[in-house]
C-alpha cells in the first residue's frame, strides 16, 4: 500500500532517509504547572500544612502563659474523647439527622423544579438560593422568632399533642421549642437544604423527561417508574447533595449555640471552647479536631464506596 | 406569550385549580380538597419546602420594622422604621458590615484569580500530576469548616502568634475556602465551552493571547462572575472559619454572633433585609436582562 | 496507476500546490496518519474520504496548523508550512459544526480574521463576503439566531474573506439535512468555482465527494488507499476496501487460468469468468472478480443471455425492492462466505422489464468488460461494514 502512496506524484524520497529522520521534539508545556502554581502553594500551606501543625499540636502540652512544648502526649487524645465523646456522638446524629430531612424535604423539591418548573426553573431555583445571600446568623435568628414560645408553630403543636410526644422522646423540652434538638436540628436542614436541592437539581435536570413516558408505555405506574428510572439517574445528586450536607453539618455549631441548651452542646462549641476559652485547651482542642477530621473522612470514605458500588440502597 | 406568563407556573398539572377540571360528573366524584392535595402532593410539597426555606427571610424582613421591648428583638411588639432610618446607630454595626465587605472584596478579588488560573490549567492542559491535584482541589470543599479554621488557628499560633492575626489572616483563610468553589464553577464553565472555537480562532489569524482575549474570556466571563459572586458571598457570610482567623478583629457575622449573648438590636436584621434586597435586585435584573434578550431573537 | 492529469491546469511543483510529504501522526501508540504523500494542485478541489476514525479529519488539522505531524513536512508551493503556527498559516477552515463564536454577531464573526491582520476596510469586504453568501440582511443577528444552512454559510464566508491559498473543509455539510446538503454541495462548487482556490473536503459521505470533487483520496486506517477522479475510482477500484466503500460491488474469488492477449480467463467455483487486462491488479494466482450491480442483468434461461457474457449460474431471488427508476435485488448465491458475496446486488433499470418475484431462480450476466480484478489476498468484506455508517 505504502508503495502504492508513493505513486502519488510526489517523487519517493528513499525510505531509508525517512526512517532516519527522527520524530518531532514535543515541547515540553510549563504553563499548567504556572497557572496551577499559586493556587497549590496557597492550599499546601493553608490547608495541608495547618492539618500536620494541629496534628503536631494535639501531642503537645503546656499553657498559654508558659507556652507549648511537643512531649508527644498521645494521653490529650484519650482525654479529649473521654471527656467529650457525648458531644462527638451528638454532632454525628445531628448532622444525620439534618442529612435525613433535607433529602426527605430536598429531593421532592429539586424534582418538582427539575420536571413541572417549565420555563420558571431559573427563577424557582433563584428563589432556593436567594435566602443564602443573606448573612445565614441573621436568618438563624429568626428561627428564634419564628419558634418562639407565642408564635405559631408552638401553638399549632401544643394544641395538637404534638410536642407532648416529642418532649417524651426528649427531642424537646417542656411546652417550648426553642432552645431544644428539635431546634437545633430544625435550624441544621434550614441551613443546609439548598447544599441538598442545588446537586439534586443538576442531575435531575439532566434526565430526559421522556423516559418518564417510556417508564409509563412500559407498564410502571408513576412511583414505579421513580423508583426504577429517575431515582438511579440521580444517585450522583443523591451521594453529591448528601455529603455536602452531612461533611458542614457535622462541624456546625451555629445551630446549636443560637438555639439549643446546654445539653445540645456539640463537637465543635467543646472544640471553640477549648481553642479559645481555656488557656490549657490548645492540645486537647487540636486532638478534638484531629478525631473530628479523622471520624468525618472515614465515614465520608465509607460511604462514598458503598455509593459507588450502588450498594446504597 | 402574555397568556402564558399569567400563570405562575406553567404546567398545567401544577396551575391547574379544582374549579377548572372537568365538569362532568366522573371528573368532579370525590373532588374535595384532601383530593385535590392527594393528586398534588408534589406541588403541595414544594410549596411547603419553599415556605420553610423563605419564612425566615420574611420574618427578619418584617422584625426590621419592629420597636422591640428590651434588648432582643425576637417577639413582634409595634412598626417603626426608626432602625432603617439609623441603620448604623447601634455600636459599630456599621464598621463590623464595613470589614466584613472589604474582606469580602480582597478574598473575591484573591481566590476569583487564583482559581481562574487553576481552572484553566486543569481543563485544558493533561499532566501526570493531575488526580493528584483534582483531589487537593476537592478537598476544602469536603472539609468541616470548624476543620479549617481550628488548623489554621495552630498553624497561625504557632508561627506568628495570635496577637499578629486580623485582617489578612482572616482573607488568607477565606481565599484557602473560596478557591475550590471557583476552580468548580469555571471549569464547569470551560467544559461547556465547544473547543474548537479556540481553534477557530487561530485558524483566523489570532495569536494565543488574542485568542484568549478575544474568544475565550468573554465565554468563560458569566463562569468567572458567577465564581467572584459566590466566593464574595462565602465570605461576607463566613462565621466559623473567620472566628479562628480573626485575632481582635470583629466582621459583621462575628458581630452578629456576639450580639445573640447580649442584646439583638433591630439594625441587625434592617442590614439584613438590605443585603437580601440588593441580591434579589440582582438576580431579578439579570433574569430580565436574559429573557429580554431572548424575546429578541 | 493514479493520473494527477485528472486535475485540469496543473503543472507539478506548481506554486499554489499543496504537498504532504510522508506525513505520520502518531498519538501514544495509537498512529492515526500513517506515512501519508499527497500533492494537491492549485484551484482544484480534492475530496479526503473516508470513515469516522480513517485519519481524514487529522490530516486536515496538520494541514490547519492545529496539530503537528509527527513525523514529515507540509508544503504550500516552495514554502515549508509545518512548523508555521495555524495563525500564521495563508490556510482556512470552514468547522464541522461551524465553530461560529456564539458571543460575536454575524459580521464580527466575518470580520474576524481581517481584525486580527489589522487589514483595512474591514467594513467594505465584510458586507461585499455577506453579500456573496447572501446573507447581508443578517449582518447584526448571533449565530444562535441562524438556521443551519445559514450558520453554514457564515462559516464559509468567514473562512474565505481570508483570500487563504487552501480553504480546508471539515465535513462542512454534516450537520445540514438531505435536500439542504444537496442545494450547499452546488453551492460550494459554485463558490470554488468562482473564486478559484484550492478546497480540501473532509467527508465520510461517498456521494458527496463524488459529486463535488476533481479528485478524491479514499483513506482507510490512516493510509490512503486509493487516489483519482470519481469515475476512476467507481469503476477501477484499487482494493476491495474502495470497492466496498464506494458504493456496492459484487466479488467473488477465484484462480487465473489463462491470459489470452487483453483478456484474462479465471476460474471461480468451476465457474469461468473473463475480464480484460487492463483492469486486472493481477495476472496470474487468486484474484477477486468484481462487477459493480447496474451492470448486472437477470435472465430466466441461458437463450437470453447474449454470447461471450459472463454468467454466474444457481442464483435464487431472494429480496427485490421496486425503487421506481429500477428495481434492486438480492440474489442468494449457491457458496459461502470465503468464496465471494453469498448475495448478489442487481439493480435492473426500470424500462419495463418484468420483475422476478423472490424465490425465482436467475442467471446472471453481464459483459465482460465491466468486470474488474483484485489481487485475491484480501479480505473482500474490507469496507463493507462502513459503508452503512457512511451513509447515516
Amino acid at each position: 500500500m505504502s508503495a502504492q502512496t508513493a505513486n502519488l506524484g510526489v517523487p519517493p524520497a528513499p525510505a531509508a532517509a525517512a526512517e532516519s529522520e527522527p520524530p518531532r521534539r514535543r515541547r515540553r508545556n510549563h504553563l499548567p504547572y504556572l497557572l496551577l502554581a499559586p493556587t497549590l502553594l496557597w492550599l499546601v500551606v493553608f490547608f495541608v500544612v495547618p492539618i500536620f501543625t494541629s496534628v503536631s499540636a494535639s501531642v503537645q502540652e503546656g499553657s498559654l502563659d508558659q507556652g507549648y512544648a511537643l512531649t508527644w502526649r498521645w494521653a490529650n487524645f484519650a482525654d479529649g474523647w473521654n471527656q467529650y465523646n457525648g458531644q462527638f456522638g451528638r454532632s454525628l446524629l445531628f448532622a444525620f439527622l439534618c442529612t435525613v430531612f433535607c433529602l426527605l424535604m430536598g429531593y421532592p423539591l429539586a424534582y418538582f423544579i427539575a420536571f413541572k418548573g417549565g420555563r420558571w426553573k431559573t427563577l424557582l431555583m433563584a428563589l432556593v438560593i436567594v435566602p443564602s445571600f443573606t448573612s445565614f446568623l441573621i436568618r438563624t435568628i429568626a428561627w428564634k422568632t419564628i419558634l418562639s414560645d407565642n408564635g405559631v408553630i408552638v401553638h399549632a403543636l401544643s394544641s395538637l399533642h404534638i410536642l407532648g410526644f416529642t418532649s417524651a422522646i426528649g427531642f424537646t423540652v417542656g411546652n417550648h421549642v426553642l432552645a431544644s434538638p428539635a431546634a437545633v436540628v430544625c435550624g441544621m436542614v434550614y441551613n443546609f437544604l439548598p447544599f441538598t436541592v442545588l446537586p439534586l437539581y443538576t442531575s435531575l435536570e439532566k434526565i430526559d423527561p421522556r423516559l418518564h413516558e417510556a417508564g409509563a408505555d412500559l407498564y410502571c405506574s408513576p412511583l414505579a417508574t421513580w423508583r426504577r428510572v429517575t431515582l438511579p439517574l440521580s444517585m450522583p445528586g443523591v451521594v453529591g447533595g448528601t455529603l455536602l450536607t452531612f461533611i458542614p453539618a457535622v462541624g456546625d455549631y451555629v445551630n446549636a449555640q443560637l438555639l439549643g441548651n446546654p445539653n445540645t452542646i456539640v463537637i465543635g462549641q467543646s472544640i471553640e471552647h477549648e481553642f479559645l476559652q481555656d488557656s490549657t485547651g490548645y492540645p486537647i482542642a487540636s486532638a478534638l479536631s484531629v478525631i473530628l477530621m479523622a471520624a468525618t473522612l472515614a465515614i465520608v470514605l465509607v460511604y462514598v464506596k458503598k455509593a459507588g458500588t450502588e450498594d446504597l440502597l | 406569550m402574555s397568556a402564558a406568563s399569567s400563570s405562575p407556573l406553567s404546567g398545567p398539572r401544577t396551575a391547574a385549580a379544582p374549579a377548572a377540571e372537568p365538569r362532568t360528573a366522573a371528573g368532579r366524584r370525590g373532588r374535595g380538597p384532601v383530593e385535590w392535595i392527594r393528586a398534588h402532593v408534589l406541588a403541595t410539597t414544594s410549596v411547603l419546602v419553599f415556605v420553610f426555606l423563605l419564612a425566615p427571610n420574611v420574618v427578619m424582613f418584617v422584625m426590621s420594622f419592629n420597636a422591640p421591648i428590651g434588648r432582643y428583638n425576637y417577639i413582634w411588639h409595634q412598626f417603626s422604621a426608626d432602625a432603617w432610618r439609623h441603620p448604623c446607630a447601634v455600636g459599630d454595626i456599621c464598621q463590623h458590615m464595613g470589614l466584613s465587605l472589604e474582606i469580602g472584596v480582597v478574598a473575591m478579588i484573591g481566590s476569583t484569580v487564583l482559581g481562574t488560573m487553576a481552572a484553566f490549567a486543569m481543563s485544558r492542559h493533561r499532566f501526570r500530576a493531575r488526580p493528584m491535584v483534582n483531589t487537593l482541589l476537592f478537598l476544602p470543599m469536603a472539609a468541616p469548616e470548624i476543620i479549617m479554621g481550628a488548623t489554621l488557628l495552630t498553624l497561625f499560633f504557632t508561627t506568628i502568634g495570635s496577637g499578629s492575626m486580623g485582617f489578612w489572616t482572616i482573607v488568607i483563610g477565606h481565599i484557602m475556602f473560596c478557591l475550590s468553589y471557583v476552580v468548580v464553577t469555571v471549569k464547569s464553565r470551560l467544559a461547556g465551552m465547544d473547543p474548537t472555537l479556540e481553534n477557530a480562532a487561530q485558524d483566523l489569524y489570532a495569536t494565543p493571547l488574542q485568542t484568549f482575549m478575544k474568544v475565550t474570556l468573554p465565554l468563560v466571563a458569566p463562569g468567572i462572575m458567577a465564581a467572584a459572586l459566590l466566593s464574595f458571598a462565602l465570605s461576607v457570610d463566613d462565621y466559623i472559619v473567620t472566628k479562628y482567623t480573626a485575632g481582635d478583629q470583629i466582621t459583621f457575622p462575628l458581630y452578629v454572633y456576639g450580639a445573640v449573648q447580649r442584646s439583638v438590636p433591630t439594625q441587625i436584621d434592617v442590614i439584613g433585609s438590605m443585603m437580601m434586597l440588593v441580591t434579589m435586585t440582582g438576580i431579578m435584573a439579570m433574569l430580565v436582562v436574559s429573557r429580554v434578550r431572548a424575546r429578541r431573537r | 496507476m493514479v493520473s494527477r492529469a485528472a486535475v485540469p491546469g496543473e503543472s507539478p511543483g506548481a506554486d499554489g500546490d499543496l504537498r504532504l510529504e510522508r506525513v505520520t501522526k502518531r498519538f501514544g501508540s495509537f498512529t492515526a496518519v500513517d506515512d501519508i504523500s499527497l500533492s494537491i494542485p492549485q484551484g482544484s478541489f480534492f475530496a479526503l474520504l473516508g470513515a469516522s476514525g480513517c485519519g481524514k479529519t487529522t490530516t486536515l488539522r496538520m494541514v490547519s496548523g492545529l496539530e503537528d505531524p509527527t513525523q514529515g513536512r507540509i508544503y504550500l508551493g516552495q514554502r515549508e508550512v509545518t512548523d508555521l503556527k495555524p495563525y500564521k498559516r495563508p490556510v482556512n477552515t470552514v468547522f464541522q459544526n461551524y465553530a461560529l463564536f456564539p458571543h460575536l454577531d454575524i459580521f464580527e464573526n466575518v470580520a474576524f480574521g481581517l481584525r486580527r491582520r489589522g487589514v483595512k476596510d474591514v467594513r467594505g469586504q465584510v458586507e461585499q463576503m455577506l453579500e456573496l453568501v447572501e446573507l447581508g440582511h443578517l449582518a447584526r443577528r448571533k449565530p444562535a439566531q441562524l438556521s443551519g444552512g445559514q450558520q453554514q454559510r457564515v462559516a464559509v464566508a468567514r473562512a474565505l474573506i481570508n483570500q487563504p491559498q487552501v480553504l480546508l473543509l471539515d465535513e462542512p455539510l454534516g450537520a445540514l439535512d438531505l435536500k439542504l446538503r444537496r442545494q450547499m454541495q452546488i453551492e460550494l462548487k459554485r463558490i470554488q468555482t468562482e473564486v478559484g482556490l484550492t478546497f480540501v473536503h473532509v467527508t465520510h459521505d461517498q456521494e458527496e465527494a463524488m459529486t463535488m470533487a476533481d479528485t478524491i483520496a479514499v483513506m482507510n486506517a490512516g493510509r490512503i488507499e486509493q487516489l483519482g477522479s470519481p469515475a476512476q475510482l467507481y469503476e477501477n477500484p484499487a482494493s476491495t476496501f474502495v470497492a466496498n466503500f464506494l458504493g456496492q460491488s459484487n466479488l467473488i474469488s477465484g484462480e487465473v487460468t489463462g491470459k489470452d492477449g487483453d483478456v484474462i480467463t479465471l476460474d471461480a467455483q468451476g465457474r469461468r469468468l473473463t475480464l480484460p487486462v487492463a483492469r486486472a491488479r493481477v495476472e496470474a494466482g487468486r484474484i477477486i472478480a468484481g462487477v459493480r450491480p447496474e451492470k448486472v442483468s437477470l435472465a430466466l434461461d441461458e437463450s437470453a443471455i447474449p454470447a461471450g457474457h459472463n454468467v454466474l449460474t444457481g442464483g435464487v431471488v431472494s429480496d427485490a425492492s421496486f425503487i421506481g427508476v429500477s428495481t434492486q435485488y438480492l440474489v442468494k448465491m449457491p457458496w459461502g462466505p470465503e468464496v465471494g458475496c453469498e448475495e448478489m446486488s442487481v439493480f435492473e433499470q426500470n424500462t419495463g422489464r418484468e420483475i422476478h418475484r423472490p424465490g425465482t431462480p436467475v442467471l446472471l450476466h453481464w459483459h465482460p468488460a465491466q468486470t474488474f480484478g483484485l489481487d485475491g489476498s484480501q479480505d473482500l468484506d474490507a469496507g463493507a461494514d462502513l459503508d452503512d455508517e457512511a451513509a447515516a
